[in-house]
């Protein structure tokens, strides 16, 4: 435990930012400072524009030394904020970091009592004299260091997942990238072309998959899921289910004494199997077999078997032969790794657009997703590229877009975000069909035009320009000509004030993005928040982008909300940089908030050890009695302990119950009466 | 009901990680809501002794509010369960001994739920107010 300085009188310096007017604005400073100063063990009571600011933290390191103060408050923003840069602050004036304590009057104070002076300015008096009361209590404490594992996990195997996974490759660190899928690629790989530079999507993704498959210091485990994950930043023992793939590689095979074996990926197989259903990588537009590759770029080049719809007639074990590749018997396998950090990048599904049941999506044969529509576009896709309508065959000539299909959408069956990149791939929908069928007339419902990328406004006036008919207004139903199957878009055009009915071949419903299924399993496995809609949280929305309120865990690509493809290889570039930075580091600093025994209070009963998530408590003999031993590397400081021990016999450092009980004295008993 | 003026003295012990930080978003937001709470920041609201709440109560608080994370996305996995577990009981102890166990709340307020923090405020400033001060009070005098 860290050495409390008994019997010293406290002197507490008291610092209260203006913050500007964001403070000022609201609470009287001036009131504040002359009561902070009669406040009991306060030696010193200062104010300043702003405290963060070189002069303000100056303040500080002076006052420290010329009152030789014992403690600090800082009463300005939020903890969450500025409580480094004050801990900072409070060092360079030599008093252990942790001798300090904030006082939030921001953004819990004036920020939301913005028309209430009187009560904002008591409620900082009070504020302060809770601080005040725990600052006084405040003891020295060392952090603990602990070495960060020389590797790092990344979830997900799409551009973003990828990309971080190549960054911190490059960087010399061993890098497990986990995708559940059979292959990596993501969403990516499903795309046709790439706005606005009309890019081949798969011709600028394979490069990077190749790189990623053949880059050493990558571990690539497809068809694998994140099982359960313990630890903290720098020592984070991972779980993996490698779910069982039927197939065996090269290696594999060659474990087994197959030498030669393993699977090439000739496709015999997939020849001989007589099972069928629906591709999900093609939308379900397009049969697979059980045993399959998800599409023919796939890396690995390695075949896996689809256990839910496998009969195990064996077949393709036959055709195999002597390469022994197939194995129908096989199981999920368990693998655990140890990890010093993690990047999250599980990516979107898209909404089921057939809940917005007005526009007949499932119903109608030739109302599609835009997903549908990359697939039916693109050359390697079921049609050869040849976009067709379901319902007969023919070739569409007038296709009616219908953006923000279930985005920026307050009904309550859709979601209130706006999915980003819709409007754009429209725009470069709209480009295909023109380019590709002639005569072909792209009608566009939109509610706004986002095009707010680099050269992605030119693009939008090509897309004008090419004879795209542009008409603004929410589309309210669409109704099918039972015998035609044609559509009749009804929308209200808002430019023109009138309702419109246009009948078109074929409708794309730029759907909506939500999280993917596994985002919630996945981020509750690492700890970390998401906001309403289900994206993963940030530490900061703008200024810790990458990060999470978990140490050593941070965020890449849409998991985190929707973006296209440059800010999702943008962010996992961050991402990467942020979770190679305690790696190069070799150790880290665990906030000192460790529980600590007081063992001459401590009964042995072993409520604790129990109450403990992470095993970081113990009972031992000592003298001949049995106390409570806490392993600090264990311990995270959650203080669960700590707010149940019947004898009181545990000090949560920080967050000591005499120090909280202080608290509560200084606002109930302390206060001018 | 108390008169209009009376200012209830509420107490309110907040989770670093969700509940904090969802205040903080609030603030951020610029969502007014009733200034009778003081807050108390811990790491986790498994903290939270029910002696800091009972000492609350002694010492003339009219209202205590726990806030942490939902189920399920505690910072330390499971620390609001045992939180929570704790707030129960207690309440049936407040209840026994013949308190209003109204005057004592525990809500989940997510790091993004700015709205929810505000609504959760106003209703327990309302049900305090409600009540009006607590028995304790004078006795704390």
């Amino acid at each position: 435990m860290a050495e409390v300085k008994k019997n010293e009188e406290p002197r507490i310096g008291v610092f209260v930012c203006h913050c500007g007017t964001n403070i000022a604005g609201s609470v009287d400073i001036k009131s504040v400072v002359e009561y902070a100063k009669k406040l009991p063990n306060v030696a010193v009571a200062d104010d300043y524009q702003y405290m963060c600011s070189t002069p303000g933290q100056n303040k500080i390191v002076e006052a420290i030394k010329e009152h030789n103060l014992t403690g600090i408050v800082v009463a300005a923003c939020s903890p969450r904020l500025h409580e480094p840069t004050f801990r900072g602050a409070t060092k360079m004036g030599g008093l252990n970091p942790f001798r300090f304590e904030m006082a939030n009057i921001r953004e819990q104070n004036s920020w939301v009592h913005m028309h209430q002076p009187e009560e904002a300015t008591a409620k900082a008096k009070d504020a302060i004299r809770i601080a005040v009361a725990k600052a006084a209590l405040l003891e020295d404490l060392i952090p603990k260091s602990v070495p960060v594992e020389k590797a790092a996990l990344v979830v997900g195997g799409g551009v973003g997942g990828m990309q971080a996974a190549l960054d911190l490759a490059n960087a010399g660190i061993t890098t497990y990238l986990v995708e559940k899928n059979p292959t990596i690629g993501g969403r990516m790989s499903q795309l046709d072309k790439t706005f606005p530079t009309l890019d081949c999507s798969q011709c600028i993704l394979t490069p990077k998959m190749v790189d990623v498959y053949r880059n050493e210091n990558i571990k690539l485990m497809t068809y694998t899921e994140v099982e359960a994950v313990e630890g903290y930043i720098g020592n984070f023992d991972v779980t993996l289910r490698k779910k069982a793939r039927g197939v065996l590689t090269t290696e594999e095979a060659e474990a087994r004494g197959y030498v030669g074996g393993g699977c090439n990926g000739c496709g015999d197989c997939e020849g001989v199997c007589p099972v069928i259903k629906p591709n999900p990588f093609e939308v379900g537009m397009a049969p697979r077999k059980a045993i399959y590759i998800y599409h023919p770029q796939v890396s690995p080049l390695l075949y896996t078997v689809d256990f839910d719809a496998c009969v195990k007639c064996g077949l393709c074990v036959d055709i195999c032969g002597d390469k022994k590749a197939v194995d129908l018997n096989a199981t999920d396998e368990f693998v655990k790794i140890k990890v010093g950090t993690a990047i999250l990048a599980t990516g979107y599904d898209i909404f089921p657009i057939e809940q917005k049941t007005e526009w007949g999506y499932k119903r109608y044969d030739n109302v599609i997703t835009s997903l549908e529509f990359e697939r039916l576009i693109c050359a390697s896709g079921p049609t050869g590229g040849h976009l067709v309508r379901p319902s007969d065959g023919e070739t569409p000539k007038r296709i009616g877009f219908v953006l923000c299909a279930g985005s920026r959408d307050n009904t309550g069956v859709g979601k209130p975000y706006c999915s980003r990149f819709c409007c754009m791939y429209s725009l470069k929908h709209a480009h295909q069909i023109i380019e590709k069928i002639p005569g072909a007339v792209p009608y566009i419902f939109y509610m706004d035009i986002r095009s707010f990328g680099k050269m992605y406004e030119e693009f939008y006036y090509r897309i004008q320009n090419e004879g795209a008919k542009f008409i603004r207004g929410r589309v309210a139903n669409i109704l099918e000509d039972p015998v035609t199957k044609n559509l009749h878009v009804n929308a209200e055009d808002t430019l023109l004030g009138r309702p419109v009915d246009v009948e078109v071949d074929l409708v794309v419903l730029a759907a909506a993005i939500q999280p993917s299924a596994e985002t919630e399993r996945t981020r509750r496995l690492f700890g970390v928040s998401c906001s309403q809609d289900g994206w993963l949280l940030e530490a900061h929305p703008k200024l810790n982008p990458c990060g999470t309120t978990t140490a050593g865990v941070y965020l890449a690509g849409v998991c985190q909300g929707p973006k296209d493809i440059p800010d999702t290889v943008a962010q996992a570039e961050g991402a990467a940089s942020a979770a190679s930075i305690p790696i190069h580091l070799g150790e880290v600093e665990l906030e000192p908030y460790f529980a600590q025994c007081i063992e001459e209070k401590c009964a042995g009963c072993g409520m604790c050890v129990n109450l403990c998530p992470y095993q970081a408590l113990s009972l031992v003999e000592k003298d001949g009695r049995k106390v409570m031993q806490v392993t600090e590397a264990k311990c995270k400081g959650c203080g669960t302990c700590g707010g149940f021990c019947p004898g009181g016999a545990i000090w949560m450092q920080h967050f000591a119950t005499p120090q909280i009980i202080a608290q509560i004295d200084a606002f109930l008993l302390g206060g001018e009466q | 009901m108390a008169d209009e003026n009376w200012k209830p003295k509420i107490l309110a012990i907040i989770c670093n990680w969700c509940s904090y930080a969802g205040a903080d978003l609030a603030g951020g937001s610029r969502i007014q809501y009733p200034p009778d709470i003081r807050a108390i920041r811990v790491m986790c609201t498994g903290r939270v002794d029910p002696l800091f709440i009972l000492k609350a109560f002694q010492d003339g608080a009219d209202g205590v509010l726990v806030s942490g994370c939902h189920f399920g996305d505690c910072h330390y996995l499971e620390g609001n369960y045992k939180a929570a577990k704790r707030m129960f009981l207690l309440k049936n102890v407040l209840k026994n001994i013949g308190f209003d166990d109204k005057r004592l709340r525990m809500t989940f307020v997510s790091a993004s739920e700015g709205a929810k923090w505000a609504k959760v405020i106003e209703d327990v400033v309302k049900t305090v107010k409600d009540l009006g001060p607590s028995p304790f009070n004078e006795l704390a005098r």
